[in-house]
Parts: C-alpha cells; sequence; structure tokens
C-alpha cells in the first residue's frame, strides 16, 4: 500500500481535534492523545499505516487534517518533533506559556514505537 | 444525475453530448461550445432543443448571438471555488435577456444553491437524491438581499426607500 | 455610527442559523473537511497551529462602547481572555471550540456584529481611516461609503467565489491613513470639478509575494455610482482572474499582466452598461446610512483648554503622551486620543479582557461611546474633550493602556507568526518584544520620532512588513528563523515598497539590526527629518555598510 519511500527516522501522525481544534498525537491505541510523548512514534516503515488510521479518524469525523512529523529521540528514551513548528505546536505559543500544552498538566506516558 | 428545478426532482428531458459522440436521432440535445461553433448549422437544421455548454473559462458573450436559437445554456462548476459561472449566468440573464433554461452543472453543492439561484440559474444537476431535499432549505436560509442581482428578490435597500415612500 | 434596522437583524440572525447548520452538518460528517472550509471561512475561522481562529468583522473599524463589552465578554467565555486587533481592523480570538462558534456568533449578532467575510475569496472587511469622522483634514465621512460596500458585498451572489480574497479600503481625506493603495481597490475621497464629493479609484495595490501599489483607473468618480463601479471592477476580476495559480490570483496581477490601461477600458466598458440601472443604491439610501454618522452632540468648547496645558507643563509624562498620542480634532475643544496596545515587551495588539472592558468604559466616559480600531493594532477613542484628557491618561494608565508610543519605533505592527499562525515560518512577536525592550527609554523613543516598524512572519505579508519604513520579513533558512529587513517602506498617500537591505539576520540579531539603522539614522539626519526622510535622501548604502560592517 506505501508508495512513498520515507527517510529513515521516527514519525508520528498529528492532527487537531475537529471539536475543539486541540492538536492531538496518535497513540498505539488508536486514540488520540494531547501530549506529545504519549503519542506513537514509529518508524518509517510503519509511518504510512500511523498516517492511514490518522485519515480514517479524519473520516470518521474526530479529527481534522492529519499529517506526519518528524520525532527526534533524545538520549533519555524521550520523544520530540524534530522540527521547530511541530514543537511549537506541542507547547503551545512562545510568547504567553501561561496558554495551551505548555501550561497544563500533561499527561506523560511511556513512549511507545509498537506500530498499530 | 438528479436535476433539480423549482425546488423539486425533474425528469431530465435532454442529452448531454461531447465533441465526438454521435447525437440522438431526435430529442434535446446539450452540446460543448465548440461543437456549437464547428456544427452550428447541422445543428440548428436537426430540430430538437438546442443547449449549449459552456465551461467555466467561456463567456456570455461567446454564445450571446445565438441565444436566440437556445432554450439551454449549462454552465460548468469544475469546482464549487471557480465562480465565474456566477457572472457569465447574470450576464445571460439581465444583459442578454436568456429566458431559457439556466443548468449549473459539475460541482454543485447545496451551499451554493442560493448564490446560483440569485444569478440566475434555474436548475441544477445535483450529486445525490439528498440535495434535492437541501435546495429548498438553502433556498429559505435568507429572507433578506443586500443587492440586486438576477432574480426577482428586492434588495433591502430598495425596500427600505419604498417603506420610506409608502409613510 | 451606523445601527442595525430590523433588515440587518433579520440577516445576521438567519446567517447564524445558517452557519449553526453548517457546522452540525460538518459535525455529523455529511460536510466533508473540504466542503466545509470554504464555508467556514467565510465565516472568519480559521485552522491554525495550536487551535481554531476567529475573525470577528469590525466594519471600519468603529466600534461602540457595547460592542466592546461583548467582544470581552467572549475572550472570557469561550476563549482564554484576550483577543488580538489586527491590521485589517478586526479581532482575532485564538482558541474557540468549532463547537462553541455559532453561540459566539449568536452573541455577536446581538450587539450587531458579525464575522462574516472576513475570510475566504469573497469581498473582505472595509476598512477605513481610524480617524473618520474626527479628523480636520476630511473631505467627507468616509464611513458612510465604507457601510454602503459593506452591505453590498455581504453575501453578494456573484463575487463569493473570486480568484482570491478580495480587500477594499476607503479613506475620507486627503492624507491616507487606511493604506488605500496597497489594497485590491483603493478609494479616496476628493472634490470633483464642481465640488461634489467623489472617489478617486486606485486597482491593484496589494503586498504578500508580489507587492504592488495601485494604480488609478478612474481620476472622479462621482459618489452616486461607486456601486455600479465596484460592480464592473469585480466582474472583471471574477471573469479574467487567475484561477490556475493562488499566487497570481489577486486582482493586481491580472492589473499587471494586461496593463493598467486595458484593465481601465475594461472595466469602463462594463460599467457603460450597467451605470445608471437598479444595480446602483436606491437614491435616497446614502442619506439614510448618513444620518447615523453625523457628528455626536459635541460642546461648544473654546479650542484652548489651560487646564490641559497647564498638566502638560506640570507633568513631564503626561506631557510625552500627549506629543506621541494626540491627533488634532476637527472639533474646537476635542482631540482624537490613541490608545496604544504596544506597552513595552508587550505582544502587539492584544488586549485583555478587562482591558477592552475598561476602554468601552472610558468610551462612555469620554468619547461618546465610540472607539476604532486601528490597521496598526491600535484603539482610538475620536472625540474626547480636551479639558479630559488627563483623567482619561490617568485611567488609561491604570488599565497599562498609556504607552506614549504612538507611531514611534516601539509602536510596532507584528502579525501572530509562528507562535499562533500555520501558514508562518517564524514568530514575529518575540522580535517585536526585543525591538520595543532594546527601547525602552521613552526619552530615546521620543527622541528618534516617527519611525514605523512593520513584521511579518511569512511572504503572505499580514504584519504589513513590505510598507514599513522598517520591515521585518521571518523566513525558514534550513530550520532557523531568520529575518529579512526592507527600508523606505510607505502605507500613506506617498507610498512605496520598501528595499531589502541585504543577508537575512538570525533570530537573535535583529535587535541589534535594528539599533544599528535606528542609530545610523540619528546621526545622519538633518532639519528633523523623519526616519523615512533620511532614507529617500541617502539611500540604503549608509545603513548597509554599518550593519554589514563586520561581515
Amino acid at each position: 500500500m506505501s508508495t512513498r519511500k520515507r527517510k529513515p527516522g521516527l514519525y508520528m501522525a498529528t492532527a487537531n481535534r475537529l471539536v475543539d481544534g486541540e492538536v492531538v498525537f496518535l497513540a498505539t491505541d488508536g486514540t488520540w492523545a494531547e501530549d506529545v510523548t504519549a503519542g506513537a512514534a514509529v518508524d518509517e516503515k510503519a509511518a504510512d499505516d500511523s498516517l492511514a488510521a490518522a485519515e480514517r479518524s479524519a473520516d470518521a469525523c474526530v479529527v481534522v487534517g492529519p499529517y506526519l512529523i518528524e520525532i527526534t529521540r533524545g538520549a533519555d528514551g524521550a520523544v520530540w518533533p524534530t522540527l521547530y513548528r511541530e514543537q511549537m505546536r506541542a507547547l503551545g505559543p512562545s510568547v504567553r506559556t501561561d496558554l495551551g500544552k505548555q501550561a497544563g498538566p500533561s499527561a506523560r506516558r511511556i513512549i511507545s514505537d509498537v506500530p498499530l | 444525475m438528479p436535476l433539480v428545478k423549482q425546488g423539486r426532482l425533474a425528469e431530465d428531458a435532454w442529452t448531454t453530448v461531447d465533441d465526438e459522440a454521435r447525437l440522438p436521432a431526435t430529442g434535446a440535445v446539450i452540446v460543448p461550445l465548440s461543437r456549437w461553433r464547428s456544427q452550428r448549422d447541422a445543428l440548428l437544421a436537426r430540430g430538437g432543443g438546442l443547449g449549449v455548454r459552456l465551461d467555466s473559462d467561456q463567456r456570455a458573450e461567446d454564445i450571446a448571438p445565438d441565444l436566440a436559437h437556445l432554450q439551454l445554456i449549462a454552465l460548468n462548476f469544475p469546482t464549487f471555488r471557480d465562480g465565474r459561472a456566477y457572472s457569465t449566468a447574470r450576464l445571460l440573464r439581465e444583459r442578454y435577456g436568456f429566458g431559457g433554461e439556466i443548468r449549473a452543472v459539475g460541482n454543485v453543492l447545496r451551499d451554493q444553491f442560493l448564490f446560483m439561484h440569485r444569478c440566475g440559474i434555474d436548475a441544477f444537476e445535483v450529486a445525490d437524491d439528498r440535495a434535492v431535499a437541501a435546495w429548498q432549505e438553502a433556498l429559505e436560509e435568507f429572507s433578506v438581499f443586500y443587492q440586486p442581482a438576477a432574480d426577482r428578490r428586492v434588495s433591502a435597500s430598495r425596500l427600505r426607500q419604498s417603506r420610506k415612500a409608502a409613510e | 455610527m451606523y445601527r442595525y434596522d430590523e433588515f440587518d437583524h433579520t440577516f445576521v440572525h438567519e446567517r447564524v442559523a445558517q452557519f449553526r447548520g453548517q457546522v452540525n452538518r460538518r459535525l455529523s460528517g455529511e460536510l466533508s473537511e473540504e466542503e466545509f472550509r470554504p464555508l467556514r471561512l467565510m465565516n472568519g475561522l480559521y485552522l491554525q497551529l495550536h487551535a481554531y481562529m476567529l475573525r470577528v468583522a469590525v466594519p471600519y473599524g468603529t466600534l461602540s462602547s457595547r460592542q466592546m463589552r461583548m467582544l470581552a465578554h467572549i475572550a472570557r467565555r469561550y476563549d482564554k481572555g484576550y483577543a488580538h486587533f489586527t491590521t485589517r481592523q478586526n479581532i482575532q480570538y485564538n482558541w474557540p471550540a468549532l463547537s462553541d462558534v455559532a453561540d459566539i456568533l449568536h452573541d455577536l449578532a446581538s450587539v450587531e456584529m458579525h464575522a462574516l467575510q472576513t475570510s475566504g475569496n469573497c469581498i473582505r472587511n472595509v476598512t477605513a481611516d481610524q480617524y473618520a469622522g474626527a479628523a480636520a483634514d476630511e473631505i467627507e465621512d468616509p464611513r458612510i461609503h465604507a457601510e454602503v460596500i459593506r452591505q453590498w458585498s455581504s453575501l453578494h451572489p456573484e463575487f463569493s467565489f473570486l480568484p482570491r480574497k478580495f480587500k477594499i479600503a476607503v479613506t475620507g481625506a486627503p492624507n491616507d491613513r487606511a493604506a488605500v493603495k496597497v489594497h485590491d481597490i483603493g478609494l479616496r475621497m476628493l472634490r470633483g470639478p464642481s465640488g461634489e464629493a467623489g472617489f478617486e479609484v486606485m486597482v491593484g495595490g496589494g503586498q504578500g509575494r508580489t507587492p504592488m501599489i495601485a494604480k488609478t483607473i478612474r481620476e472622479f468618480l462621482p459618489k452616486q455610482h461607486l456601486i455600479s463601479y465596484l460592480e464592473a471592477i469585480l466582474r472583471v476580476y471574477n471573469l479574467l482572474g487567475r484561477r490556475d495559480n493562488i499566487y497570481k490570483a489577486r486582482i493586481k496581477i491580472l492589473v499587471h499582466e494586461v496593463g493598467a490601461e486595458v484593465f481601465r477600458d475594461m472595466v469602463e466598458d462594463e460599467w457603460a452598461l450597467i451605470k445608471g440601472t437598479p444595480v446602483e443604491l436606491p437614491p435616497g439610501e446614502m442619506e439614510r446610512i448618513r444620518t447615523y454618522f453625523a457628528p455626536p452632540a459635541f460642546e461648544a468648547l473654546a479650542d484652548l483648554a489651560p487646564e490641559f496645558d497647564r498638566r502638560r507643563l506640570v507633568d513631564p509624562v503626561f506631557a510625552a503622551w500627549t506629543r506621541t498620542n494626540l491627533f488634532e480634532h476637527r472639533q474646537p475643544g476635542y482631540a482624537i486620543v490613541n490608545v496604544s496596545l504596544k506597552p513595552e515587551g508587550g505582544v502587539p495588539g492584544d488586549a485583555e479582557a478587562d482591558q477592552m472592558d475598561g476602554i468601552a468604559d472610558l468610551a462612555d466616559r469620554y468619547s461618546f461611546g465610540e472607539i476604532r480600531v486601528t490597521h496598526e493594532q491600535n484603539l482610538t477613542l475620536p472625540h474626547v474633550r480636551k479639558t479630559d484628557l488627563y483623567a482619561l491618561w490617568q485611567a488609561l494608565q491604570s488599565l497599562g493602556l498609556a504607552t506614549a508610543n504612538i507611531g514611534t519605533v516601539t509602536d510596532i505592527i507584528a502579525c501572530p507568526g509562528l507562535d499562533y499562525c500555520s501558514l508562518a515560518n517564524a514568530r514575529s512577536i518575540p522580535i517585536a518584544q526585543q525591538i520595543s525592550q532594546r527601547f525602552a527609554d521613552m526619552d530615546r523613543v521620543h527622541n528618534i520620532g516617527e519611525l514605523k516598524i512593520k513584521i511579518s512572519g511569512c511572504i503572505n505579508a499580514c504584519g504589513h512588513h513590505h510598507v514599513g519604513h522598517i520591515g521585518i520579513l521571518g523566513v525558514d533558512k534550513k530550520g532557523e528563523e531568520f529575518y529579512q529587513i526592507t527600508l523606505g517602506g510607505d502605507a500613506t498617500e506617498t507610498a512605496a515598497i520598501g528595499d531589502i537591505i541585504g543577508p537575512a539576520f538570525p533570530y537573535d540579531g535583529v535587535a541589534d539590526a535594528v539599533e544599528t539603522i535606528v542609530d545610523t539614522y540619528v546621526a545622519l539626519r538633518q532639519n528633523g527629518e523623519r526616519f523615512v526622510d533620511t532614507y529617500r535622501r541617502l539611500g540604503g548604502e549608509p545603513f548597509k555598510e554599518k550593519l554589514y560592517a563586520a561581515r
């Protein structure tokens, strides 16, 4: 099914929740997490399956505009978006650190890269 | 595809053909502008209803001289974002006085019905029967219109002024 | 200001019901995102970096205190307690839920407001001079005509699926405070041959990827023909604007590609056929609308206000504020007051709900209940008695809204940028904050004088950087934020697009670069020249030399 050759690395599907626009990340169980560290980081071979799952979720009117982001895994095993723009989405506005995800309690879960 | 006219599902008496297809022996046909131009005399001689389909980059003035021979103009909306046919429809009605059917074909969606109707389009080739039911609803969403168009709906400004004159 | 009659009320409520239906059809899946997107855009609802963003229309930048209070209420109830005033005189909320938007619109409708056509490929909010009805140099209040255009353009059936967005601005004075020359249509009021008021019509201005100054296609249009002439322009654009490439779809590209002369001929030919037909505004309607813009009940006051003058002498902080934040009013004894939304280190154009309520109260107390939103992301209280200025200023201080920096180096325009906007390449707000903090010394700010810095986080130029005296454009260079600087832009009647000065600066280098530019200007200026005058006199060389000397 996957025709696209992705560059090796980690990926994660992300989108906005339809009903309220919240940025969300696809987790291993197929649900959507508000915290990127609770999302499923998958390798390039599994990335298209993640995206497909995200798109099915969009068709089901749960989320809107799904796409894949590149993920970097730190020395401690924590995942984080590679690109600055995606880091911003995972945190909130840099000029209002009292707003967005960076301000609220974040559910910290074990990071998983088990393919869906 | 279902055809909506005057708020309800209508029988389509017309056959749409492209540049190459054989014309049916009898009956009303809609041909592309290019075919009208190349086979005009033959089409006129054929008899039966004549309609021309304009693509979104084709203009009302391209067909204006021949309107007297035509009973239908189909205006294509290749995507609902392409709004050129709204102007074309208005010009056909208001500038060239076309009194036949103006039919919207292509990507024709419920949320554009009222705009199309106001521009003088009176027939709609829609995607499915659900759109037929939605048509009337869509047209009744507004009772106030801020500008005159090709329809008979009176603008708010005009109503205000005639109300004032009546006082 | 304009008050809705039953037609306007009915329309806006029908619109709310229609949008509610569209949202419900989206949530149920009956409408796909692709089908819903243009519908929500036509109602000013974007999907941005962190959340939806709702852009509410403030027609020609005019608000009543009652409306401002509702905007504050919406910020508290449906958003995160604040909002942002934009370069098109609108207001934006950054965190509404889709499921709440119909309710927000309902609340807005209750105070005669809406979010119609603040996005999408349709005719957008018509903007006007923020000093309309108050400035002495005005020929006629442009808001009368802006209101005429607003109504005419609302759900216009022929022009709701244009090749691209369409922006109209109107100025009622020879001094253009509405940036008409960088709009798709710019209308400048003037007097015709027999002294009657009319418009110079300019078309094809704009910023973005290909900034252009609008071309005059008609030197004088009698005002009763405004609607038919606009229809002619829009019809030509709707039919001939490019549909194959969104980057070439604005009317400025069409005017450029066919040439202004040919474009004018096409418009005039079309206009000749519709001029004087029932498409025109019915006689009497303009007069009806005009009555809403009658001047408020000014008192007959002496222009001199001894108490005001005395306060200026004894209170240097107040005096500084009067030097930058006041503008001359046509009515003796009154002043136009600019309220800065650019506090030191603050987010340009943002206001907290409490501040919005505070301004509403001050408007009621001191400005006949009227407020304006400027396209420079500030607010204006248009009709304040000079004798009230000191008390007003003190009240503004307690709200954190008394920064004495209008038109100066720290009165920076910045788009939301990468902090909020999904289109952005780089952040703009922190750049504005850094510059603002670098120039924290008020004496220095006042010494520098008029200097308009405008920052955009991407080429879409919502920060109007092309027409900044100093323009700053954020770009992405290999994943890092860099900033290209332009000099010599101008948004007024002497409109100009700024010149790129040289290679881009990194995020940490912009404030230094701006300071270098400013210091260079201060060292070279003559005879009280403004920055932009010095730049025009000397060109970019002296600035380039200093900026890139070390490289």
